[in-house]
């Protein structure tokens, strides 16, 4: 996120756009009720009717996976109507007459013939935005699990800055992070082509930096594989060994049959966890690992704050902290690493090799985490990025894109369209939540969400079991009839095994960040009985 | 923002304009008693314990819903006010059960603190003449009617904090009681997180131990992009509920189901507790040399015939900083490749 939830309460408008925000991230919700309570303006852009618009002043029931097209829309209607920031972007922006060129042949009939909405809203709408700034927007997968997921993030930040919302406290780009630690992770360089703070590893003088801290030589200097490709990998057998930690790609990957098959294909698997999961069974190895409680640490959530995380409890058997096992292992081959404790490894190693975090210690985090960057031990930490303007690389670059359609659109055939996410009650693939009989009690099983129109249509009762099918598996599902659905559209969640929405999934991705489609694909339902 | 000057208790306090006489006594580091009140709320003034005087007015009026105004001057105790908050305690007492023995609450409860502080000894119990049983919606918190006293946080507090609006007071046989909406509410506990008697419990942990032998350890939530803070009560080296600070992280004591009752599966039996290793396609039991032992010889062996990109890693967005940032420094510095990748994107 560019800015904070601190500000999320005094905001003034507020635009919340593929997510899902009170089952996905109960707290933040709440957040934004309060700031409806004191009157701001709240507008939901979503195909689903989800509980967070009961408190909308408007409610786009765009159509899955037409965001650039609506968003393209109201940025024509911004440059046409001359209501754009002129200031933020003469000052700030660079590429404006491409995003002008662009968005030329998205004009509100056009855009409205893709995402469904009244060429007359996006308009008004475009105004309201024009009228209100500074105006958040936040964002969840909704933006960003579909084929054209980096584009319509990029579209998402093009509307920003044409409306000059960054830079400032109540504004920005504010992507909500689905995972406790998905920030943190990104930080600390869990990705094939970044050192922890973001430094490249083509970059010879970042190996370099890493080397001597390291103790080692030649790191290796060209980008990896991502998921997709090392799962790709395993079957074609050019990833010979594979360690798992920590994850159920089993159940939370597209397509489950295809997942396994790569999953059994692998010579030598290791996984590391703390319960047997769908994905350990095709382990050669399993490590015992300490829960999230049952360790020192830290966590960066979505707003780039670094807090602790703490021991309560020790761990069951022999099961031994992460740190413990990946420092037994290094040591095997010859590696002995110093840090003995999370905050000697924070304190000494990891903040001094990334400058963002570089003046962030334990002792200033016991209470209250700070948000990064914070490159001193003197820097309050920042709230908000961009400030006044200043963006990493000189001027903030519009990119503009265009619409394209999901991988896989409805047909005859397969006449319905599957969206997928998350629950209130549950979190992922139930490794945890599963395993807690209260929240078990508040929500036991998965259902498919359909519309009452499609229900009457088909002969679906509410709570009938159905038959829901893609071209790569079915599932036998309950139904459930609701109003929170349009027509035409089929929503399940990933929380429970048998029927679990990635049997239906599509493995497509998008080109560049390799983001699955879960967003979209094509279904049919059919009765059972 | 406009300051006015004001004396509490002799003491010269200078407040902001629309502050209440609660918050610039506080401010001024003077206390007045309160049952009702609370930081995260706008005030509620159902209580009248925080009642204070004023000077050249008859009669004395609560702090909580009284703001401040230039000049005045306001006294927070008198033998007046004590025997006047003696009697609400007195009349809270008349419906609310002293057992306190097997509550809870006891040890962090306001009312037990208040009826110790101000002496109320000779209380008169009225026992409801039917036991009253009511469930609430949620069977994460149980509702102990005759614990109640009515004050209205969980309310308020469902309303202001969470938008949900799921609780509200009705009357039966006379008595007046919670009624909470099915539908609605989403089981948060933001209502037991700022209930100041026993009348709302956490019904999950088997295990209860007493708010005095329960060390509570503070720790960022580990579900979703939030970071909520919470803190972990810990007895016997297991987790027996999930409790907040007001004043800590973003979420500023409020957390979601998840959040708050989410914790049950640390203590699971079904958690791995040792390595284990397939050996024709069954896992045995194994010991940390047998199995790391393995690993590194497996990794050691591919390496040395297809080089170190022949070997892949997945790191956990679930885990922390400190564990991400080894794995990747192990796929890197030790095994030799950038073959490195997290579900960031789910
Ligand atoms: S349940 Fe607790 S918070 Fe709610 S009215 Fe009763 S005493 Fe007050
Ligand atoms: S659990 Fe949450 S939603 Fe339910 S009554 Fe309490 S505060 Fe309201
Ligand atoms: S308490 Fe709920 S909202 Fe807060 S971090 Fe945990 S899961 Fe997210
Ligand atoms: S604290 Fe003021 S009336 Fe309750």
């Amino acid at each position: 996120m560019t800015n904070s939830f601190g500000e999320f309460a005094d905001a003034k408008t507020i635009m919340v756009i593929g997510s899902n925000m009170t089952e996905a991230h109960p707290v933040a919700a709440s957040f934004i009720k309060n700031a409806v309570t004191k009157g701001a303006e709240l507008i939901v852009v979503d195909p689903r009717r989800h509980r967070l618009v009961d408190f909308a002043t408007t409610h786009i029931p765009l159509k899955v996976g037409s965001d650039i097209a609506f968003l393209n829309g109201l940025m024509h209607v911004l440059i046409e109507e001359n209501i754009y920031n002129k200031e933020f972007v003469s000052s700030f922006c660079a590429g404006f007459d491409e995003l002008k060129a662009k968005v030329k042949t998205y004009t509100p009939e056009y855009s409205s013939t893709i995402c469904g909405i009244d060429p007359e809203i996006i308009r008004q709408l475009a105004r309201r935005l024009a009228a209100a700034q500074p105006a958040m927007v936040c964002y969840t997968l909704g933006i960003t699990e579909h084929t054209c997921g980096k584009n319509n993030v990029m579209s998402v930040a093009n509307l920003q800055m044409l409306l000059g919302n960054l830079g400032k406290p109540y504004a920005g780009v504010n992507p909500l992070r689905g995972q406790n630690n998905v920030q943190g992770a990104c930080d600390m360089g869990a990705l094939p082509n970044v050192f922890p703070g973001y430094q490249a590893v083509t970059n010879p003088d970042m190996r370099l930096k890493f080397e001597t801290a390291w103790k080692v030589k030649n790191l290796p200097d060209k980008v990896g594989l991502m998921i997709p490709q090392m799962m790709d990998g395993l079957v074609n057998k050019k990833v010979r060994g594979f360690y798992i930690f920590g994850e159920n790609l089993a159940n939370t990957e597209p397509d489950i049959k295809k997942v396994e098959h790569e999953l059994a294909s692998a010579e030598f698997l290791v996984c590391q966890d703390i319960f047997p999961t769908e994905t350990t069974r095709f382990a050669h190895v399993v490590l015992p690992a300490a829960a999230w409680s049952e360790n020192d640490g830290t966590f960066a959530n979505s707003e780039r704050r670094v807090s602790r995380v703490r021991t309560a409890t020790a761990p069951p058997g022999l099961a031994m902290p992460n740190w413990w096992i990946f420092k037994q292992i290094a040591k095997r081959f010859g590696q002995n690493w110093e840090a003995d404790s999370a905050q000697d490894l924070w304190d000494n190693e990891i903040s001094k090799l990334a400058p963002n975090i570089g003046g962030i210690k334990y002792s200033r985090i016991e209470k209250n985490g700070l948000q990064w960057p914070c490159p001193t031990e003197d820097h309050p930490g920042t709230p908000f990025l961009h400030k006044e303007g200043r963006f990493t690389s000189g001027l903030g670059k519009f990119n503009p894109v265009d619409w394209t359609p999901p991988a896989e659109v409805p047909d005859e055939e397969y006449p319905f369209v599957l969206s997928t996410g998350r629950r209130l009650y549950h979190y992922h693939t139930r490794t945890q939540t599963g395993r807690c009989e209260g929240l078990n009690g508040l929500l036991g099983e998965e259902t498919a969400d359909i519309s009452p129109e499609d229900a009457t249509m088909l002969g679906i009762a509410d709570k009938e079991m159905i038959k829901v099918a893609s071209r790569r598996g079915e599932v036998i599902v309950k139904a459930n009839v609701t109003q929170e659905v349009p027509k035409g559209l089929v929503w399940m969640a990933f929380h429970f095994r048998e029927n679990n929405a990635n049997w239906l999934t599509n493995p497509a991705f998008d080109p560049d960040t390799l983001t699955a489609e879960y967003k979209a694909c094509a279904v049919k339902l059919s009765r059972i009985c | 923002m406009d300051m006015v000057k004001l004396t509490i208790d002799g003491k010269e306090v200078l407040s902001q304009m629309n502050n209440t006489i609660l918050q610039a006594a506080q401010g001024a580091g003077i206390k007045i008693p309160t049952l009702c009140y609370h930081e995260r709320l706008n005030p509620i003034g159902s209580c009248r314990l925080c009642v204070v005087e004023i000077e050249g007015y008859d009669n004395p009026v609560t702090s909580c819903t009284t703001p401040v105004a230039e000049g005045i001057s306001v006294k927070t105790n008198s033998d007046r006010l004590f025997r006047m908050r003696q009697e609400v305690l007195k009349l809270l007492l008349v419906n609310h059960p002293l057992d306190c023995p097997i509550c809870d609450k006891a040890g962090v409860c306001a009312l037990q603190d208040l009826v110790f502080e101000y002496k109320v000894t000779n209380a008169e119990y009225l026992a409801p003449k039917k036991k009253q049983d009511s469930l609430y919606a949620t069977s994460l918190i149980r509702y102990w009617p005759d614990r109640c006293i009515l004050c209205l946080r969980c309310v308020t507090a469902c309303n202001e904090i969470k938008g949900v609006r799921a609780l509200s007071v009705i009357n039966e046989e006379g008595a007046q009681r919670l009624s909470v909406d099915q539908e609605k509410c989403v089981s948060c506990g933001e209502c037991l997180q700022v209930c100041p008697t026993g009348a709302l419990t956490e019904n999950l942990s088997p295990i209860k131990g007493r708010s005095w032998n329960v060390k509570k350890v503070p720790t960022t939530c580990t579900y979703c992009g939030c970071g909520c803070q919470l803190e972990l009560n810990v007895f016997d080296n297991q987790i027996v509920g999930v409790t907040c600070k007001d004043d800590a992280g973003i979420n500023r004591g409020s957390l979601c189901v998840k959040g708050r009752f989410g914790y049950e599966f640390i203590s699971n039996d079904q958690r791995l507790t040792k390595p284990l290793i397939k050996k024709n396609g069954v896992f045995h039991e194994a010991g940390w040399e047998e199995a790391l032992t393995l690993v590194a010889e497996k990794f050691s062996k591919i390496r040395k015939e297809n080089g170190s990109d022949a070997i892949g890693g997945l790191t956990s967005a679930r885990c922390t900083n400190e564990d991400n940032y080894l794995f990747q420094k192990f796929m890197r510095g030790v095994i030799g490749t950038n073959n490195l990748d997290h579900c960031a994107r789910l």
